[in-house]
Parts: structure tokens; C-alpha cells; sequence
């Protein structure tokens, strides 16, 4: 059967360029790299030259990336990093529509005492500058706030949030674990102080992320343990993954440019063909302020889960936000932190695309799509009969 | 996830629709997630001798609405009432854990379809009696 995947925002392929890097760091060069001996040091030069591709991928120093388990161990030392370079209780701010990394995260720390503001959006969801301006206080110690959302791909204005709180000399952290390798990140454009990132979104390995830590930012640690990272984070690195995420950050920057605009001349027949074909449906999301590889729509009297079911069979991976999907039967936090309707949100389907797909693939899906809406459609209760 | 039924009837749905001048119609909503179902019937003779359904809802709600009207067809409205959402998730050869709130749903349409039709009649005697 044919097979289409679309769910490039959950993970990605390992490019087999990569997964070639890794196997060498796994078998040959499978030294520690704190080691003094040849052995050690091989390992040690594969982290390091991963170390620049990533810190180039972004216009950071290499000395300023710090490795770390992944994207959500890297919102996690964020924002508890900074936390815990002070003894007081503290005020922080983020957004309603943060991945859990830092959502449940912030709720954590509220455990602990300090206080959290969670901003607002709006419809489309798009986090308004001067909230945050209006949210600082004399406490606030970091404000958090995505540069692409996961779920709709909305590009949030971090580079004015960034500016923001600098002129109140409040830390700034991005979690830019969906825009890194699809649009072009510069922490200093962005005047970003923390950064997180995960190869896995980038045709790397799982497992392995990073955390940028701009020069003179004071970060604690969130382990303890060794020296590695300069005593940032300890334990012996993952050398196979870090390699690999190397690898993938170069790939990444030399053709940022071709994959976006590919991805956003796909995005674009995608969005485009599912209105010409389908009725009431609605696009969550900014239409243009988004992810070149994010298309989300609603799907009105139809439900996610037996959308994605029908579509699988078919050899089509997306994805959903509806309640019938999530383990406590809520709609996605995102969705509704946009104002969208409960019954609209249930019919909300997430296809991302990458590398590997084609303008054959998108005609494929819509044609499967349109036939799955129209059966389901035929068997819901809501929806008017004879329409599709 | 789910069984090979469940996908069965999750494809090729049973019954689908609406009877045109239904003895009974029961309509409810899902209060956990949201998801709708109306399961309509056609009664003689104290016999359900046709069952149509229509459900806003994942593939268990669907697969279970299905199901339910398999097993309602040619029943007696008794033998119908006796029909519980347990007994749907067993003849689907089990539902996953967190998946078993959408079997409630098709039980209660069903349930819902045959308290309408009890009333409906009741309400029919009645009016033969007043006349
Ligand atoms: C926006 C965002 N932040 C954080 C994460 C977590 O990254 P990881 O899976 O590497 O822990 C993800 C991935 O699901 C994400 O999309
Ligand atoms: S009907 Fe919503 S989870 Fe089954």
C-alpha cells in the first residue's frame, strides 16, 4: 500500500546521512569524550564539530549550546534553570498554547511557590507583545514564549517579545523546537536569551536536543553529576546522538531555503485544494504567519479520530486535536485557548509535511480525504444531509 | 488499539441513517467528549423490525452504534431493554479502557429510542381512550 506521512511535526526520518554519522560514533569512534586518550578524543572531536553545525544553524557560539535530552529536557532547564539561580520566590510568564514541556512545567514551579501569568491569544494565535509588556512585574524573572506552535504553526512575534523584556531586563526564553530547520532561527535577530531545540524534528535522532544559553546568561543546573557541558548538565554525552543531531543541523542550514519553499508551495495546494473540494471546513491557525509545513483544519460534524482511522487506511499518517484523542477526553489546550468551539475543535486535523512529499501525495490525500469526510458525513447526525 | 470488529463495523457501519416516520427516536450526547448519537426505530407488533443510527464521535462510538443495532434488529421491545452497553463492548470483542464511555452512548440511544416509543404509544391509548 501506499504510504504518506504527514506527521512530520510529532517526529521526522532519520536522513540516512545522519543515521550513517551515528553508526560511526556507535561502532568506531564509541569513546568517552571527557577521556584524555585517543580513544576519548575521537568521540570528543564528533561532538565538537556537532556542537558548531548546530550553534552555525542558529548564528549562536559553540559555547553557548548546551546538550541536552531533548526538547523538553531543554524547556525544563530553562525555565527551572533559572529559577534556581536565585533563593526568593519569582513571577514568570508564558502562554496558554506552550507544549506541555513547559506548560506542566510552569505548573511545577507554581507547586513551588513562585507565580506564573499565562497569557492569552487570539483566534488565530498569535500572543499579543504588549500582554507581555503589560504582564511584567518587579519579580518576573523569565517570560516564555514559543516561536512556532506545534499544533497550528502560528510564528509568534518572539523577536518584539524579545525586545520587550530586555527594555525591562527580564530573561527571555523560545521554545523553538518546531521552527528550528524549517524557517530560519538567528538568536541574535531574535534577541533571544535561551533557546530549546530537538534533532528529532530535523531529520535527526530522538533523544537528543539543546539548549542555547546566550553568553552571561546565569543558568543552574537542573542535574547533578559530573563536569560535562562546563558543569551544566552531567553524565557521559550521548556521542552517537549529538553526532547525528551535528548532521542534521548541517544538512538543515544548507538547504533551509529549498525546504521551505518547498514545503510552503505544498502547504499552500494543500490548504487550498481541501477548500475547493470540501465545505465548512476552517483553517486553525494565522494564514500566513505559520510553519511552511503546517496545514491544520477543522472539519465541521465530523470527528479527528475516525477522520485519522479512515485515513490510515488508506496508508495517510496525521494527526488530531480532538477530545475522542486525548487520555482526559479534553479538546487540545490549544485550540481552545484560541476561542475555537468544542464541537469544532473535535473535527481539527493536523497534517505536516516534509522532505519526502510530493504533489502526488497531496492529490492522493485530498481525494482520500474528501471520500472519508463524505462517508462520515453521511453518518453524522450534525451535518445537513446532501452537503459534503 | 481496537479490535478486528471494532474496525469492522468502524468501515463498513450497519444501519446507517434515519427512518422516516420512526416509531421512536432517541438522541444523546456524549457528556465526557462532546459526541452526539440518534438511533431511530421502527416498531410492530412489539417487535423492532427496523433500527437505523447516526453518531458524531470516534471510531468506538461508531463501531458500538453499529453493533447495537445488529443486535437489536428483529428483537421484542423487552428483549431490547435488556441490552447493555457491556453487552456491546463484549459482542465487539472489548473496547480499549479508556474507550468504553462510548459504548454508554449507544446503549442510551437505544434505551432513549424505546422510552419514545413506549410513550408514544402510551400517549396513543390514551387519545383512543378519551375518543
Ligand atoms: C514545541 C515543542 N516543544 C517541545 C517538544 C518536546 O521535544 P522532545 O520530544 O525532544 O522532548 C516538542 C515535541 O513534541 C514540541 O513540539
Ligand atoms: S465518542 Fe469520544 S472518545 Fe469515543
Amino acid at each position: 500500500m501506499r504510504r504518506i506521512y504527514l506527521d512530520h511535526a510529532a517526529t521526522t526520518p532519520v536522513r540516512s546521512e545522519v543515521a550513517e554519522v551515528m553508526t560511526r560514533y556507535l561502532t568506531a569512534n564509541w569513546g568517552n569524550p571527557s577521556s584524555p586518550h585517543s580513544t576519548g578524543q575521537e568521540a570528543r572531536k564528533g561532538m565538537d564539530d556537532a556542537r558548531k553545525y548546530i550553534a552555525n544553524l542558529i548564528n549562536a557560539s559553540p559555547e553557548e549550546i548546551i546538550f541536552t535530552s531533548g526538547g523538553t529536557e531543554a524547556d525544563n532547564f530553562a525555565l527551572k534553570g533559572v529559577t534556581y539561580t536565585r533563593d526568593k520566590k519569582q513571577h514568570f510568564i508564558t502562554t496558554k498554547i506552550e507544549h506541555h514541556a513547559v506548560l506542566h512545567c510552569a505548573e511545577a514551579l507554581e507547586k513551588e511557590g513562585h507565580a506564573v501569568t499565562y497569557l492569552d491569544v487570539d483566534s488565530d494565535g498569535l500572543v499579543d507583545p504588549d500582554d507581555v509588556r503589560r504582564a511584567i512585574r518587579k519579580d518576573t524573572a523569565l517570560v516564555s514564549v514559543m516561536l512556532a506552535n506545534n499544533e497550528v504553526g502560528t510564528v509568534e512575534p518572539v523577536a518584539e517579545i524579545a525586545r520587550i523584556c530586555r527594555e525591562h531586563g527580564v530573561l527571555f526564553h523560545t521554545d523553538a523546537v518546531q521552527a528550528v530547520g524549517q524557517i530560519p532561527v538567528d538568536v541574535k535577530k531574535l534577541g533571544v536569551d535561551l533557546l530549546s531545540m530537538s534533532a528529532h524534528k530535523l531529520y535527526g535522532p530522538k533523544g537528543i536536543g539543546a539548549l542555547y544559553v546566550r553568553k552571561g546568561v546565569k543558568i543552574a543546573p537542573i542535574l547533578y553529576g559530573g563536569a560535562q557541558e562546563r558543569g551544566r548538565r552531567p553524565g557521559t554525552e550521548n556521542v552517537p546522538g549529538i553526532a547525528g543531531f551535528g548532521k542534521a543541523a548541517e544538512l538543515a542550514a544548507a538547504e533551509l531555503n529549498e525546504h521551505r519553499e518547498k514545503l510552503t508551495r505544498l502547504r499552500e495546494k494543500l490548504i487550498e485544494e481541501i477548500f475547493r473540494r470540501i465545505e465548512d471546513v476552517k483553517l486553525n491557525g494565522h494564514r500566513r504567519r505559520r510553519l511552511p509545513g503546517n496545514v491544520n483544519v477543522s472539519i465541521k460534524y465530523v470527528e479527528g479520530e475516525s477522520i485519522l482511522l479512515n485515513l490510515d487506511l488508506k496508508g495517510i499518517a496525521a494527526s488530531s486535536g480532538s477530545a475522542c484523542m486525548s487520555g482526559t477526553l479534553e479538546p487540545s489546550h490549544v485550540l481552545l485557548a484560541m476561542g475555537i468551539p468544542r464541537e469544532v475543535a473535535h473535527g481539527s486535523l493536523r497534517m505536516t509535511l516534509g522532505t519526502s512529499n510530493t504533489e502526488d501525495d497531496i492529490d492522493y490525500v485530498v481525494d482520500v480525504l474528501e471520500e472519508t469526510v463524505k462517508k462520515l458525513r453521511a453518518m453524522s447526525p450534525l451535518a445537513s444531509p446532501g452537503r459534503c | 488499539m481496537y479490535s478486528e470488529k471494532v474496525m469492522d463495523h468502524f468501515t463498513n457501519p450497519r444501519n446507517v441513517g434515519k427512518i422516516e416516520n420512526a416509531d421512536g427516536v432517541g438522541r444523546v450526547g456524549n457528556p465526557a467528549c462532546g459526541d452526539i448519537m440518534q438511533i431511530s426505530i421502527k416498531v410492530d407488533n412489539n417487535r423492532i423490525t427496523d433500527i437505523k443510527f447516526k453518531t458524531f464521535g470516534c471510531a468506538a462510538a461508531i463501531a458500538t452504534s453499529s453493533m447495537v443495532t445488529e443486535m437489536v434488529k428483529g428483537k421484542t421491545v423487552e428483549e431490547a431493554k435488556q441490552i447493555t452497553n457491556r453487552a456491546v463492548a463484549e459482542a465487539l470483542d472489548g473496547l480499549p479502557r479508556n474507550k468504553l464511555h462510548c459504548s454508554n452512548l449507544a446503549a442510551d440511544a437505544l434505551h432513549k429510542a424505546i422510552n419514545d416509543y413506549l410513550s408514544r404509544s402510551k400517549q396513543a391509548e390514551t387519545d383512543r381512550a378519551v375518543e
